[in-house]
């Protein structure tokens, strides 16, 4: 029975991040601003690290976590970098 | 020893000789000459021991493998030509070495000069030794290349680099025919062992490939030998060093050609097509180069014309197809080599006492120098053909072939009387070099006071001048049997029989020689007074220079020809390459499919799983948005790109590659900030706001691009596509599966497959990045940004004068309040990542990480400290020295697989073993994971490296780069 929530938990919460995804990539495209690109895109990174936290847990490894502990530990250097360049007009000075 | 070790360091001696010769100091003259002395002495004596094991009959063998797959192996080979070449080889070596103690000036760079000779004969004694007509090619090649060296030894004179580069050319040109001619008979044959290629003379001579191998073999033979229409690079070659022409131009590089002729005459000579193109090659080397050594001012310009002649004769004696004209081929190769190493010797002592080489110039020195003058005259007259002497031996033998006939030609009709004049020329020319040079009146004006050189500059030539005066008189007493060795070992059974008496009887070859000593010497007569004042050149044909036509070429080639080319079907422009690339790809990728019919596989498409694509919706419309933005939006195009980029990481993890979605992403983070640094360099770009009124040409282009790149997308996407619904081929993967732990010590099959079964490649890869760094620093150093982003950029612009304003900020505030708190996150998340990268790197060879993965990360921790703080910050509290990080990484790279060898496996085996360790329990101790150190350190360095050259850019003081106005707007 635990499994079958298990099952059906992730499959909707997959379905759901995705459709966070979809509507933070249409944000990228449309803009119009440059910061709603940056902002939407740092959902995107954060709607996949859970995507692929989902994923382990459905697969039942852990394998899977190393690939969202990068985006988590990392994932916020290219914002940082785009903010600092929409700000300063270059990344590093 | 046995004989096999000695073959062996025969050639590696020379070559070990130059390694240690170039290291001397540059003014230890009698040290090199010693050092020099010793190792071509012991070539000598090496050579020469090997004779009792090579007069048995059979060769000396000695096979390493080298490329076994290809049917190459290092195999040299010893027969009795081979040990008559290499003796002369190394005895003129060595006199020359002893000469070239007392010509070399102490100015003169003479490790250098040592060094290249050293290394020059060790490539001349792998072509006599070859067993393996590839590695013949390899040692030609760098006879060439080595001669380049010795010819443009003086650099600093236009024309020893102008004739170091004619016969660079030339004779490379040629290598490279003699290595299609060489690949076309191992086709032929099936090998290129010497040994086998000997054997099937028969089939190579019926095959219909045999035309078009003996013309490509025969241009390296006619280039390297000198023989017309190639002959012109000899003479120019005459701006070397005396010492080097007396061995490269006497004994050895042009020997090399006939050499080659002899060796495979027995597989290739013989038939019609070799008759003429050597015929005719080698009778008009032995007429014209005659002709005009007669009219040449310069003592060595003589001696160069005189020895194309002369190569020219043996070459004519190889076109006959007959034995005894081998014979005397042979024969003639070694008298040559005498007397035209000797006159050379003499050539240049002339040279050194009296200041010029100019026969008009020079006169009378017979009373100064008596000794030279009394051995040049013995050694002119052995190449003039007077008997007694042994030039006059193998003339003797190529008059009594020319007589008969052997192929009913013209040609052959003519022989003789081409023989006789040639000699009379010969004579000429002799009695030229004799008369002009010691005899007449003494000049005046001679920038130097002649006398005697020293004893030991004379005695290399008197040596040699005894050996032609010995073998003259008692030939067949002294190199008798070596002659018959070698004559043997070419022709084998087909030997026949010769004489090599000095007598023979009044005979028809005997009144040639008459004929010609008298019609030589009355032709000098006659010439005598023209020949004192004339002009540089022969008469007739001074107008018709090869060289002339062969700069006239050269510069059509290489300057107008390739203009052309570049104007008519060259373009600078990015969108014209890209176009032309994507069209051919597509009509190359299409021809396979209009041919063999385009078909889906047998796999059906399966379920399609909803998330999946959804997720790849995203991700196409990310990458669409990414292409369709990239012209005038890049900011927006990087965004787009990461998040298609995000979504390809994804799309591993689901389909169970999770190593790669973590290098991926790493890859995608470190990407993006690179492209970020770059980005405010690049010249600004804006849309142009009346596209709907653009020009219809440029609508026309912009669709016909738009329709290039559909097509050639979607031809991709069918192909993938075909390919995936085909079950795989059994591939190499199940292998690697099998042997990753047994053998590779590690779960992890993609990091084993790159630190052990492929280590070698990854060693070339992370070679080539750090090549591709050092490039990035290299470029930027002189890096000069478009005029219109030299400014700081205007968001700077606007907060400094904000802060210069309001009295209550202070200048530079902006920048440092802007994301402070992330700052600190930033700064404190430093020592987490170095963790996190520790982390990757150790589980790397059991789970996802690796190396590579590690320096990544390793290298963002790097970029968010400049990001955060800013490039002098960072940079005064860190030393981070990337250069010393990619030579680390290279080392410890290079010595695990060094030290594979050490205990006896190949390069970059490694070893598997776990140990266990207090309180972190049991890791994997692969030699390995030391492999994986350097790729990471390598990784780590490459791209801190490109971050900092490029955070570097904004604190320089940068000048902008010289672009004319019509090109900004070209851009714009």
């Amino acid at each position: 029975m635990s499994g079958l929530i298990l099952t059906w938990s992730v499959a909707i919460a997959q379905i759901l991040l995705l459709a966070a995804m979809a509507i933070a990539a249409i944000r990228v495209i449309r803009g119009p601003r440059a910061q709603d690109r940056v902002l939407a895109f740092d959902a995107l990174y954060i709607a996949s690290m859970l995507l692929l936290l989902t994923f382990g847990i459905r697969s039942g490894t852990t394998m899977y976590f190393e690939a969202a502990l990068v985006i988590g530990l990392l994932g916020f250097v290219s914002t940082v970098a785009l903010a600092k360049f929409l700000m300063r007009g270059e990344v590093i000075e | 020893m046995n004989s096999e070790t000695m073959l062996m360091m025969l050639i590696a001696l020379p070559f070990a000789g130059a390694c240690l010769a170039a290291l001397f100091p540059p003014n230890a003259r009698n040290a090199e000459t010693w050092a020099a002395a010793l190792v071509t002495l012991g070539a000598v004596v090496l050579s020469a021991s090997l004779f009792p094991a090579v007069a048995t009959g059979t060769p000396v063998r000695l096979n390493i493998e080298w490329l076994p797959t290809l049917g190459l192996s290092f195999s040299l080979r010893m027969d009795g030509f081979a040990w008559l070449f290499s003796m002369l080889v190394t005895c003129i070596g060595f006199l020359v070495v002893i000469y070239s103690r007392y010509y070399m000036s102490p100015d003169d760079a003479i490790p250098r000069f040592y060094a290249f000779f050293l290394a020059f004969m060790g490539a001349m004694l792998g072509i006599i030794l070859s067993g393996n007509l590839i590695l013949l090619v390899v040692f030609w090649e760098l006879t060439s290349i080595i001669s380049f060296m010795l010819i443009g030894y003086w650099y600093q004179k236009a024309d020893a680099r102008d004739g170091a580069r004619m016969s660079l050319t030339i004779t490379g040109v040629g290598g490279l025919g003699l290595l299609a001619g060489v690949l076309l008979i191992g086709h032929i044959v099936g090998s290129y062992d010497l040994d086998a290629v000997l054997d099937s003379g028969d089939l190579i001579r019926s095959h219909p490939l045999y035309v078009p191998a003996i013309c490509l073999v025969l241009l390296g033979a006619f280039t390297k030998s000198a023989q017309f229409p190639f002959h012109f690079w000899l003479p120019n070659a005459m701006a070397a060093p005396t010492p080097v022409s007396a061995f490269l131009h006497s004994a050895t590089m042009v020997k090399a050609g006939v050499f080659l002729m002899a060796r495979l005459w027995p597989v290739l000579g013989g038939t019609y097509e070799w008759f003429w193109l050597t015929g005719f090659a080698g009778a008009a080397s032995l007429l014209l180069g005659a002709y005009f050594a007669i009219f040449q001012r310069d003592i060595k310009g003589l001696l160069a014309y005189s020895t194309i002649s002369h190569l020219g004769l043996i070459t004519l004696l190889l076109s006959l197809g007959s034995p005894l004209g081998a014979v005397a081929a042979i024969f003639h190769m070694m008298n040559h080599a005498t007397f035209k190493a000797s006159l050379f010797m003499a050539a240049g002592i002339i040279d050194h006492e009296s200041g010029t080489r100019d026969m008009q110039k020079l006169g009378g020195l017979f009373k100064l120098m008596p000794y030279t003058a009394t051995l040049a005259m013995v050694a002119s007259a052995a190449m003039a053909g007077v008997p007694l002497l042994n030039g006059f031996l193998s003339k003797e033998m190529f008059f009594a072939e020319a007589i008969e006939t052997h192929a009913d030609s013209i040609l052959d009709t003519a022989a003789p009387y081409v023989a006789v004049i040639a000699s009379a020329f010969a004579v000429t020319y002799s009695i030229r070099f004799i008369h002009a040079v010691f005899f007449g009146e003494r000049p005046a004006d001679l920038p130097r006071e002649p006398h005697e050189p020293p004893f030991l500059m004379r005695l290399p030539i008197q040596l040699l001048v005894l050996a032609c005066l010995v073998i003259g008189i008692i030939p067949a007493i002294t190199v008798g049997s070596f002659l018959h060795i070698a004559v043997v070992s070419v022709l084998g059974a087909d030997t026949p029989a010769y004489s090599l008496a000095v007598w023979h009887g009044l005979t028809v070859p005997l009144g040639m020689s008459v004929i010609a000593l008298i019609g030589g010497a009355l032709l000098y007569v006659l010439l005598r007074h023209y020949l004192a004042h004339c002009e540089e050149g022969p008469p007739y044909f001074r107008r018709l220079k090869g060289q002339r036509i062969f700069e006239r070429v050269l510069v059509f080639v290489s300057w107008r020809f390739a203009r052309l080319v570049e104007a008519t079907l060259g373009t600078r422009r990015m969108q014209q390459q890209l176009r032309l690339l994507v069209a051919v790809s597509l009509v190359a990728a299409a021809i396979p499919f209009y041919n063999s019919n385009f078909g889906l596989g047998l796999f059906e498409l399966g379920q399609i799983d909803i998330p999946f694509a959804l997720l790849w919706v995203i991700g196409i419309a990310c990458a669409v948005g990414a292409a369709h933005q990239a012209k005038f939006h890049r900011l927006v195009a990087l965004i787009l790109l990461g998040g298609a980029g995000v979504v390809t990481c994804i799309t591993f993890v689901w389909l169970s590659a999770p190593d790669l979605a973590v290098t991926q992403l790493l890859v995608e983070i470190v990407t993006a900030v690179l492209i970020l640094l770059g980005l405010r360099w690049l010249p600004k770009r804006w849309e142009d706001t009346e596209l709907g009124r653009a020009p219809i040409s440029t609508k026309l282009r912009r669709g016909r691009d738009l329709l290039v790149a559909a097509v050639a997308g979607l031809g991709m996407t069918l192909l993938s596509y075909a390919v995936m619904t085909r079950p795989s081929p059994d591939t190499i993967s199940g292998f690697f599966l099998r042997k990753a732990y047994e053998e590779g010590g590690g779960r992890n099959v993609v990091n084993v497959i790159l630190v052990d079964f492929r280590g070698f490649d990854t060693f070339g890869e992370i070679t080539v990045l750090g090549i591709v760094a050092l490039t990035v620093f290299a470029l930027f150093r002189r890096f000069r940004p478009a005029p219109d982003t030299i400014e700081s950029p205007e968001q700077q612009r606007i907060q400094a004068a904000t802060d210069e304003e309001r009295s209550d900020r202070i200048t530079g505030q902006t920048v440092s309040d802007y994301l402070l708190v992330p700052s600190v996150i930033m700064q404190w998340l430093f020592p987490v990542i170095i963790v996190f990268a520790a982390y990757l790197f150790l589980r790397g060879h059991d789970l996802p990480g690796g190396g590579f993965a590690a320096g990544v990360a390793m290298s963002a921790a790097f970029i968010l400290q400049y990001l955060a703080a800013g490039t002098v910050w960072v940079e005064d509290r860190l030393r981070i020295l990337p250069v010393n990080w990619i030579g680390l990484g290279l080392l410890i790279a290079g010595c695990v697989g060094i030290g594979s060898w050490v205990f006896g496996y190949p390069f970059l085996t490694s070893y598997s073993q776990y140990i266990d360790l207090p309180v972190i329990g049991e890791i994997p101790a692969a030699t390995a994971i030391l492999f994986d150190l350097g790729v990471f350190s390598l990784v780590v360095g490459a791209t801190v490296l490109m971050l900092i050259v490029f955070a570097h850019q904004s604190i320089r003081r940068l000048r902008a780069a010289k672009i004319s106005t019509t090109t900004i707007e070209e851009v714009a």
